[in-house]
């Protein structure tokens, strides 16, 4: 892993152009996003639906390729890599939270957060403990072999968080983590968010709520595929 | 990331779906017991026409006279002098021994009940050369063919036919006049070659000539070679002299050899492709459980598209995803192997039509691989499908 140390921006958007669609139908979802976040940061993207907040969200978490521009994940150009190459970046830099928590059907939770090591080839024992002790993190040590159908949605959303921290990504990108969530749910998962950051790490937060947005340090506004505004909210998340 | 991870992975998702799963699984449970039931029933079929034929005596040769019309010379008939020939031990090292045969059919009588059998004459020499041992009694002797004695060996079929279950030894029965008295019962052979070789009475040559037929031509000469192993060397002794008796070459012969082996081989041959008819019918069936697996396999694709696009959002590679597809249609299609293979091993067990069916160990090895054939073809195109989905659009499935 590329140390990621202050200064040194983990990701930085140049020009990044996301086109869809050719002729008549031609979508123009990203439009020239320039945008760098450095180590340690906490930036909430916000926008309505259809400004190319999701369009976003793929290109950051390396699901998909800008049409133009170039991306930089913790170094590493993301334009230039195979699929398979993509998966190993996600696998290594990426740490996922999305709004229907995305946790595998009839897994427990345990080989739900242990998955990603498993790609790695992280071995058994070590990935066990990795597992067991992300889990104690979010709270969930007594949950560890439930499946994702006998757990509430706040604690489904934990363990997607578990499983997105094992691996201490050099980035945790959450995509509307709060939308599905109840506002109790909500208060647990911002506060765990809150914790993680605390801890020094990275986080590109995806939401159109203004109250789950002020947890960050940093706001954008997207409009149309472009940057409509950035504001800064200092010491926020240190609160 | 390791092959056991990936069977682990493969074998909870399975398990995940057990009713599903079982379902699956039946086609090719179904499909290799078909094969390996149906091979051993070919086989066990095989084995008791061998075992019937072999009880007939493999290292028979029967000579017998050229029937065919269009010979240009009318064949000479076969002699006891050919008999006495065939058992120079000195120019015929691989014959154990000549018999003459003379057969006729005749209808034959005792306390008012009557029977139509098949009344050979031969010397005693016949029933070693036969392969045809006395079940009780005894054979008659040199003694009784030179006093031309009217004593009689006879079949099970035929004793059971005039003498119902009492016991024929010691008693007379009558045949075109002439009474014979019973030495001795054979052995049953069973049906399996010409005839039923049971429904016989066996007479000395003698004692046919003086009272049944008169003298003529043998029926025919059955010589017994020292193994199968040389049946050329014997057949090859067996022609040079009696092309010699006969004044004949290999273009004008006038006898022709048969010989129990080449039997036995048409029989096995014929069963050999009847085994493989079977076998292949039952290879279809397999063939279907094998489309059924491609067919559960996509339906698995589409519904757990998107724990496919989870799974590549955190890492896992095109060819992880290819391998864990592949790995559960395998394992799907080894366990519908593995319980196949136990329900042929029970089934065969039992016997039908008086035929135990005897599994052949190459049905076993062959429906075991080719039922992980199975799950490797017929899992390949759903697992490719499933390997290059793009993880966006998958995430986006509901």
């Amino acid at each position: 892993m590329t140390a990621s140390g202050p200064g040194v921006p983990v990701l930085e958007l140049r020009g990044v152009t996301k086109v869809y669609g050719s002729g008549e139908a031609r979508v123009r979802a990203l439009d020239g996003i320039t945008l760098s976040v450095a180590a340690g940061d906490f930036l909430a993207v916000m926008g309505a639906s259809g400004s190319g907040k999701s369009t976003l969200m793929n290109i950051i978490g390396a699901l998909d390729a800008p049409t133009a521009g170039t991306y930089l994940l913790d170094g590493t150009d993301i334009a230039a890599l195979s699929d398979d190459e993509l998966s190993a970046v996600r696998n290594r830099k990426i740490g996922f939270i999305f709004q229907s928590f995305n946790l595998i059907p009839r897994t427990t939770a345990l080989a739900n957060v242990e998955l990603p090591l498993i790609y790695r080839g992280v071995p058994r024992a070590q990935r066990r403990r990795r597992a067991l002790s992300a889990l104690a993190d979010v709270g969930l040590a007594d949950r560890i072999h439930h499946r994702p159908n006998e757990l509430s949605g706040g604690q489904q959303q934990r363990v997607a968080i578990a499983r997105a921290l094992v691996t201490e990504p050099a980035l945790l990108l959450a995509d509307e983590p709060t939308g599905n969530l109840d506002s109790r749910s909500t208060e647990d998962v911002l506060s765990l968010l809150a914790a993680v950051h605390t801890q020094g790490r990275t986080i590109v937060l995806i939401t159109h709520e203004d109250a789950v947005a002020a947890r960050a340090d940093r706001v954008i506004t997207l409009l149309d595929g472009r940057i409509a505004g950035s504001r800064e909210l200092p010491g926020r998340g240190f609160r | 990331m390791s092959l056991l991870e990936t069977f682990r992975i493969a074998w909870s998702s399975i398990m995940a779906n057990r009713l599903r799963s079982a379902l699956t699984t039946l086609g090719i449970v179904i499909g290799v017991a078909a094969v390996i039931i149906l091979v051993a029933f070919g086989q066990g079929a095989s084995n008791a026409v061998t075992a019937s034929i072999q009880s007939l005596g493999t290292n028979l040769i029967t000579v017998f006279p050229d029937f065919d019309p269009d010979r240009p010379t009318p064949a000479a008939d076969l002699t006891v002098a050919d008999v006495i020939a065939l058992n120079d031990q000195r120019r015929a090292p691989d014959l154990l021994g000549a018999a003459p045969v003379t057969q006729s059919q005749r209808t034959c009588t005792h306390a008012g009940r009557s029977a139509r059998t098949s009344i050979t004459g031969t010397w005693p020499s016949y029933f070693a050369i036969t392969n045809s041992p006395v079940a009780s009694g005894a054979y008659f002797t040199n003694s009784d063919e030179v006093q031309a004695r009217r004593v009689a060996v006879i079949g099970q079929v035929f004793a059971e036919n005039l003498f119902g279950s009492a016991s024929p030894l010691g008693e007379r029965f009558v045949c075109d006049g002439t009474p014979f008295t019973v030495l001795g019962v054979l052995a049953e052979k069973g049906s399996g070659g010409f005839g039923n070789p049971d429904d016989v009475a066996i007479i000395p040559l003698s004692a046919m000539e003086n009272h049944l037929t008169g003298y003529g031509p043998l029926t025919s000469i059955s010589v017994q070679m020292a193994s199968p192993d040389v049946q050329e060397a014997a057949e090859r002794q067996i022609t040079t002299i009696l092309d010699e008796m006969h004044r004949v070459g290999p273009d004008s012969r006038d006898y022709g050899l048969f010989n129990q082996a080449s039997l036995l081989e048409t029989a096995s041959q014929a069963l050999g492709i009847f085994t493989a008819l079977l076998g292949t019918v039952a290879a279809i069936s397999l063939l279907v459980g094998g489309i059924g697996i491609t067919n559960i396999m996509l339906v698995s694709v589409t519904e757990r598209t998107r724990e496919i696009g989870i799974r590549k959002a955190i890492g896992a590679s095109r060819r992880t995803i290819l391998l864990q597809f592949l790995v559960e249609s395998t394992v799907l299609s080894l366990v519908g192997a593995l319980i196949g293979l136990a329900v042929a091993v029970a089934v065969a067990q039992i016997k039908v039509a008086g035929i135990s069916p005897t599994i052949v160990p190459a049905s076993v090895i062959g429906a075991l691989a080719i039922s992980i054939g199975i799950g490797l073809f017929f899992g390949s195109y759903p697992a490719n499908r499933a390997a290059s989905l793009r993880p966006i659009e998958a995430l986006r499935h509901e």
